[in-house]
């Protein structure tokens, strides 16, 4: 239909189409060679059908994540109960489906909240330098000098244990990995002549920060966002697992595993369905982070 | 109005070098030292020297890009290192620079017409489609065509960025544009016609240029006055003419000496320097050339010669000349 259409067109407005044809924008090419990435599609797929998912919970749940029956407990799959029935005797199908909105929910705002600290610390110390760097730096060098797992634990213990807290123990622990990558970008920005000619033509520090320096950090930073989201997701599995994200009843997936562990061996549908789904999330948002690292990354562009 | 535009009187631009356990400053790498020049109103002057003489630097100092360690400045009667950072700003709109990557002197992410119209916008020059207008003018008097203003940096060859680069440097009428190796990197079909649209534009705006360059036959062509920079000093500076008919300091004979000659059959004196230049953390004493100097005695080991006048204006730093 469209291209018996456009034909008389394109003999009328030649320079016109000409002059559209040539304007590519460095973010619109980088979409198109995402685009042209199957694997990536398949990780946009995978995520995109576990927001659908989370999103339709109420809806699509064929039982409360929170009720079971005793009588029902540790049952196989069967047509009632799709993926079976936990210790509880709930339905793991609907606690899985809940699942993915804390997942996805943990995953995302915990790394909203380290790219956002990390994007501006690491502007402060890459760009401004001296003391102000010594002391994020060093800051960034004291937290990363712990294992990542152990420092949440501590932010958990001290916040106490609840899903909220462990977002926020996760975002915080993620800080340096976002800090140190926008700061070591800063730093070789800061030296290009395109700086250099923004501050010649009189612009003021905000002013480059914001046109000049940010833009070209933004690659980076979206990548290994998105793969700090599958970084992100494992990580408040743990920390449910180990009993200081989530508390019952809430079906976060890390927790589903903890307290389904002992019935592995008589009831292992309440093992392996959660712990697919996070298997699946992570799998998914390592792929668009791949993707998107291949479609962003300038030395790859001809 | 004065004759000169821009006075430059002892520049210097000290780098400290840190090492040892605390970090404490080891020494000095004296990339420019002790820079005296004027620059006429209206003319192009030259600064010639080999990698890692200062020219660069020099040419940075004076826009304040690179903080100078000391000197004066006096550009069109404002004492330009008394200025504070945003009098300087201000300032900036006057004096303009041209860099020597194309590449990388433009904004990846940035489209033509943004990178062209961000010094109005930074200066609150214009309303929105006034400045678009300015940028298509400007792109027409570079000769690129007003259609190139959506296009992106990557979408262009390496003298059609020079080109914007030029552009984006005239877009505030400045009176003085420092060219900092302008044209190095380009193919040398395209070095000319940068070269002639550089001349034009300074004939229609009446525009004075401080033209850094390592290549001699390109500064002979565009340059009034050409100076001469060995190891952070200027050694010679005089007119054109003079220099490349009547050069007196040495190493000027030698770069000279270096220039092929498109005649196979012209018999020439050959000047061979020996040696390396030595390292700017560690100058020679007195006069700095005197390690591969031809006609070396023992005056200049020790006393720095005077940057001094031989007469009509030809200044040159060496004891050879002393009247």
């Amino acid at each position: 239909m469209a291209q018996p259409q456009l034909q008389p067109q394109d003999q009328v407005v030649v320079p016109l189409k000409v002059k559209q044809e040539e304007v590519v924008s460095p973010w619109k090419d980088a979409w198109r060679t995402l685009r042209k990435n199957k694997l990536a599609l398949v990780g946009f797929g995978i995520i995109l059908f576990f927001i659908i998912v989370a999103v339709l919970a109420p809806w699509i749940a064929p039982y409360p994540y929170d009720e079971g029956q005793l009588v029902m407990k540790n049952k196989p799959p069967s047509e009632a109960h799709w993926f079976g029935t936990d210790y509880n005797g709930r339905d793991v199908f609907s606690r899985v489906i809940y699942g993915a909105q804390i997942s996805l929910w943990v995953g995302t705002f915990s790394v909203i909240g380290s790219v956002l600290a990390g994007t501006l610390l690491g502007l402060l110390a890459g760009y401004y330098g001296r003391w102000i760097d010594t002391i994020i730096s060093r800051l960034f060098d004291i937290m990363l000098a712990f294992p990542s797992i152990l420092l949440a634990i501590a932010v958990v213990a001290i916040l106490g244990p609840s899903l909220q807290n462990a977002l926020i123990a996760i975002a915080i622990i993620n800080i340096p990995t976002f800090g140190r990558l926008v700061r070591a970008r800063v730093l070789s920005l800061k030296e290009e002549e395109f700086v250099m000619a923004a501050r010649a033509i009189g612009m003021k520090n905000s002013r480059i920060i914001m046109q000049h320096i940010l833009p070209n950090s933004l690659a980076p930073i979206i990548v290994t966002g998105t793969m700090g989201i599958a970084t992100a997701i494992i990580e408040a599995a743990a920390l449910g697992f180990l009993g200081l994200g989530a508390q019952a009843p809430e079906p976060e997936w890390g927790k589903m595993l903890a307290d389904s562990r002992q019935y592995i061996q008589k009831a292992p549908w309440t093992v392996i369905f959660p712990g697919l789904s996070i298997m699946l999330t992570v799998l998914g948002f390592n792929l668009i982070g791949d993707g998107l690292r291949d479609a962003l990354d300038p030395r790859m562009k001809s | 109005m004065a004759e000169d535009l821009l006075v430059v009187k002892n520049l210097k631009k000290y780098y400290p070098i840190t090492g040892g356990v605390l970090g404490g400053e080891v020494g000095v790498v004296k990339a420019v030292d002790d820079v005296s020049f004027t620059v006429k109103r209206g003319e192009t002057l030259g600064l010639v020297g080999e990698s890692g003489c200062g020219k660069s630097t020099t040419g940075r100092s004076l826009l304040r890009l690179i903080e100078p360690t000391s000197g004066e400045i006096n550009f069109d009667g404002t004492d330009v290192m008394s200025l504070s950072t945003d009098a300087m700003r201000k300032m900036r709109r006057d004096m303009q620079i041209v860099f020597q990557d194309p590449f990388a002197s433009l904004n990846p992410r940035h489209n033509i017409e943004k990178i062209l119209e961000e010094p109005l916008i930074v200066h609150g020059l214009g309303s929105s489609a006034e400045r678009k207008k300015r940028v298509q003018e400007m792109l027409e008097i570079v000769g690129l065509s007003s259609y190139h203003a959506s296009r992106y940096p990557h979408q262009f060859s390496g003298g059609q960025r020079q080109r914007i680069g030029i552009a984006r440097a005239l877009m505030l009428k400045p009176k003085l544009i420092v060219a900092d190796e302008p044209v190095s990197a380009l193919d040398v079909s395209i070095q000319s016609q940068v070269l002639n649209l550089m001349q034009d534009l300074q004939r229609e705006f009446g525009l004075t240029y401080l033209f850094i360059a390592h290549d001699l036959s390109v500064v002979r062509h565009i340059s009034d006055r050409v100076g001469v920079m060995y190891l952070g000093r200027i050694v010679e500076l005089t007119t054109s003419s003079q220099l490349y008919s009547n050069p007196l300091h040495p190493y000027t004979k030698a770069l000279l000496s270096a220039v092929p000659s498109p005649d196979p059959d012209a018999v020439r004196e050959r000047v061979i320097l020996q040696g390396d230049v030595p390292s700017p953390a560690k100058p020679p004493s007195g006069c700095t050339f005197h390690t591969r100097c031809p006609h070396v005695t023992e005056e200049c080991r020790t006393v720095r010669p005077e940057f001094a006048d031989t007469g009509d204006g030809h200044f040159v730093a060496c004891h050879l000349y002393k009247s």
